[in-house]
């Protein structure tokens, strides 16, 4: 995504004069574009390397950086993920983080629909409150909004099962992705509802038919969005699970596998390495979508 | 195909009411069209008729039936908006066949209603675009192309040409036209061109900020505008218009005289505004004086900009004018064609 936008912006300001202008601005290229992109490119991947080496290196190699170069591996090893796969929960952390990211936003992106296309569409009396509440409901951050939320677990029965999660994520999925879907079925013109409404398609119909297929890339960002959240998400998964095996990635990793005060730190890695993988394949394939859906609008 | 009735329709948006009580008798089969400036409330009216806006009070009933509570789609209408609204991410094809698929329709009748609407529009070769793919012209027609596969009682039109170049706008006014005819359906057809509105309609109703100002036959509008209004909106070149006083079986105004129109007892003594359209005046020795500003030869007529005194007319003549400008002319209205008006309440008079 870096790469198009610096070779996008490099076209725009190539330098259309005579020669004797080129060796000056492309020297202000490079300062205006190139150095800050390069030092922004290295603090953003830095975290990525450190991981990505340290998930290969050897304990002997990891801890002692005086003989060995620490931005380097000599002799690299699987044995930090041979740990994580064969001597840990991880296949089953994995499965529950992905089941409950997806539940979770598939539930909120429902709800979500709904929601927005009311809010923006419908115009019910006192619609516009309505808006306003559920935005304001995405201001209670979560780590005060989870201990309420625990007596609600509680009593549901849920403490300890997947559902305490997939049910409690769309509290912040749901305000989130409905406001970023109202923005979305604005762009959309008012008249299309209107011609198929005289044609004779009811509200659902409509939306299904009209306006979802219009605001396909605004679901896909939406649908990105909720998914990483809840990928990442910490506190609520933190305090509503507690058995090792049912526990999701980014929670395990921390507490199993920090013993005390000892860090396994190549399995730390790893594990954080291969948590992040699935979100990044996700969004690979959605680039395109999700990037015309923060700058562009529905074009006839 | 049906009537369409509206009687004593208000329309309110909060408490600013923009329609003040329109009355409207659409005959089966009719074009009718609605004309008037910006903002008059034309495309306020037709979206009541299409169920798009509530009434506010009044009625209106299609085909005999009132339908102030009827859904847009249970009316049997079609609608062509001004920006056409094509489904973005449907071919021509299917753009033609939403409704006729939500209704239901067995495959083969809908393959062939498209493809004979895609016939009578020339859009066969396009069925299989998208909407962005089309050209102005092409777009209009599958507008129009969703319309007429619905076979609907009535059509209505907002606007329909506004977003073509002058070229292609008087084709598709002819298109539209022929279209018409072949299926005569009753037709509502929003513009604020007057000329689109001359050359269309069979009926036209004029309207001016929230009311009726006047509903007739296009040359029965220009013949006899029934006020001010008309007479100005109504003709191109706008008719030219004097304020004066009738006395003694002339009009006068700036020390100069004109001649009467025949039929207006009653109006001796009165203060009047007097109008006569540009292709009225005639090159006639016994004439006013009037002082040549600009001159526009078109080939076929004459238009003349001049001055009677000190109000600036606009004649059109089908001689040639060897008159320069800075030189005088001698011209005369047709008493005949000439349109009288009350200078208050701007009621014709004659
Ligand atoms: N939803 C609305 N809320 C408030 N006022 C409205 C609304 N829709 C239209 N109006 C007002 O009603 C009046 C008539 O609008 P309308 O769109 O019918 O005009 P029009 O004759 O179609 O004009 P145009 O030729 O520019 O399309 C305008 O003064 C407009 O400001
Ligand atoms: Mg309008």
């Amino acid at each position: 995504m870096s790469d198009t936008t610096a070779t996008t912006i490099g076209a725009t300001t190539e330098p259309e004069g005579p020669q004797l202008l080129s060796w000056d601005s492309r020297a202000r290229r490079v300062v205006t574009i190139y150095v800050p992109l390069a030092c922004f490119l290295v603090i953003l991947l830095f975290p990525f390397y450190w991981m990505g080496i340290t998930t290969f290196k050897p304990n002997s190699e990891l801890l002692n950086y005086k003989d060995n170069n620490p931005f380097w591996i000599s002799s690299p090893t699987l044995d930090n993920i041979r740990k994580l796969l064969f001597e840990t929960d991880y296949p089953r952390w994995l499965t529950t983080t992905m089941a409950v990211a997806f539940a979770s936003t598939a539930l909120s992106l429902v709800s979500s629909v709904l929601a927005a296309y009311a809010i923006q569409r419908l115009r019910f009396r006192g619609s516009n409150y309505v808006g306003l509440a559920i935005y304001i409901a995405y201001l209670v951050p979560p780590s005060i909004l989870f201990i309420p939320l625990a007596q609600v677990v509680f009593q549901l029965g849920l403490f300890d099962t997947p559902f305490a999660l997939i049910l409690t994520y769309p509290t912040f999925l749901i305000p989130f992705c409905t406001w970023l879907l109202i923005g979305y079925f604005k762009s959309i013109p008012y008249e299309l509802e209107e011609c198929a409404l005289i044609d004779g398609a009811s509200r659902l119909q409509i939306l299904r038919r009209i306006t979802l297929p219009l605001a396909v890339p605004g679901l896909i960002s939406a649908g990105i969005f909720a998914f990483t959240l809840s990928w990442n998400e910490f506190i609520y998964a933190l305090a509503f699970i507690s058995s090792t095996e049912k526990k999701t990635v980014p929670v395990a990793i921390l507490t199993e596998l920090v013993q005390g005060d000892v860090y396994h730190w190549g399995s730390l890695m790893a594990g954080a390495l291969l948590g992040s993988l699935p979100v990044a394949i996700f969004y690979s394939f959605f680039v395109e979508y999700y990037v015309s859906s923060l700058t562009g609008a529905v074009k006839e | 195909m049906a009537t369409v009735s509206i009687r004593s329709v208000r329309k309110a948006f909060g408490s600013t009411e923009v329609l003040h009580g329109v009355d409207v008798e659409v005959q089966d089969g009719e074009f009718v069209i609605l004309v008037g400036p910006s903002g008059c409330g034309k495309s306020t009216l037709l979206r009541m008729i299409a169920g798009l806006e509530n009434i506010t009070r009044g009625e209106i009933a299609i085909g005999g039936r009132v339908v102030n509570n009827v859904a847009p789609k249970e009316r049997d209408i079609a609608m062509v908006f001004q920006n056409y609204a094509l489904y973005p991410h449907m071919t021509v094809r299917d753009n033609m066949a939403f409704s006729l698929k939500l209704a239901k329709a067995p495959p083969a009748v809908i393959s062939d209603k498209v493809g004979r609407a895609a016939d009578i529009l020339g859009l066969t070769p396009y069925l299989d675009r998208y909407p962005r793919q089309l050209s102005g012209g092409q777009r209009q027609r599958v507008a129009m192309g969703r319309a007429i596969v619905r076979d609907p009682q009535v059509f209505l039109f907002d606007e329909p040409l506004s977003n073509l170049d002058a070229k292609l706008r008087v084709q598709m006014r002819a298109e539209i036209k022929d279209l018409h005819q072949r299926l005569k359906t009753t037709t509502v057809y929003v513009t604020h061109d007057q000329i689109e509105a001359m050359t269309m309609a069979d009926k036209i109703v004029v309207m001016h900020a929230g009311n009726v100002e006047q509903i007739g036959a296009p040359l029965e509008l220009y013949d006899r505008p029934a006020n001010l209004f008309v007479a100005g909106f109504i003709g191109s070149p706008a008719m030219n218009f004097f304020k004066g006083r009738v006395e003694s079986g002339a009009f006068r105004f700036d020390g100069a005289q004109l001649p009467l129109p025949r039929a207006a007892p009653g109006v001796n003594g009165a203060s009047v505004i007097y109008g006569v359209r540009p292709e009225h005046w005639q090159l006639s020795a016994d004439g006013i004086d009037a002082v040549v500003h600009v001159l526009e030869p078109t080939g076929s007529e004459t238009q003349v900009m001049a001055r009677i005194a000190d109000t600036p007319v606009v004649c059109a003549f089908r001689e040639r004018i060897t008159a320069q400008p800075g030189e005088s002319i001698r011209i005369a209205p047709d008493p005949a064609l000439v349109h009288l008006f009350d200078e208050k309440t701007g009621v014709r008079l004659n």
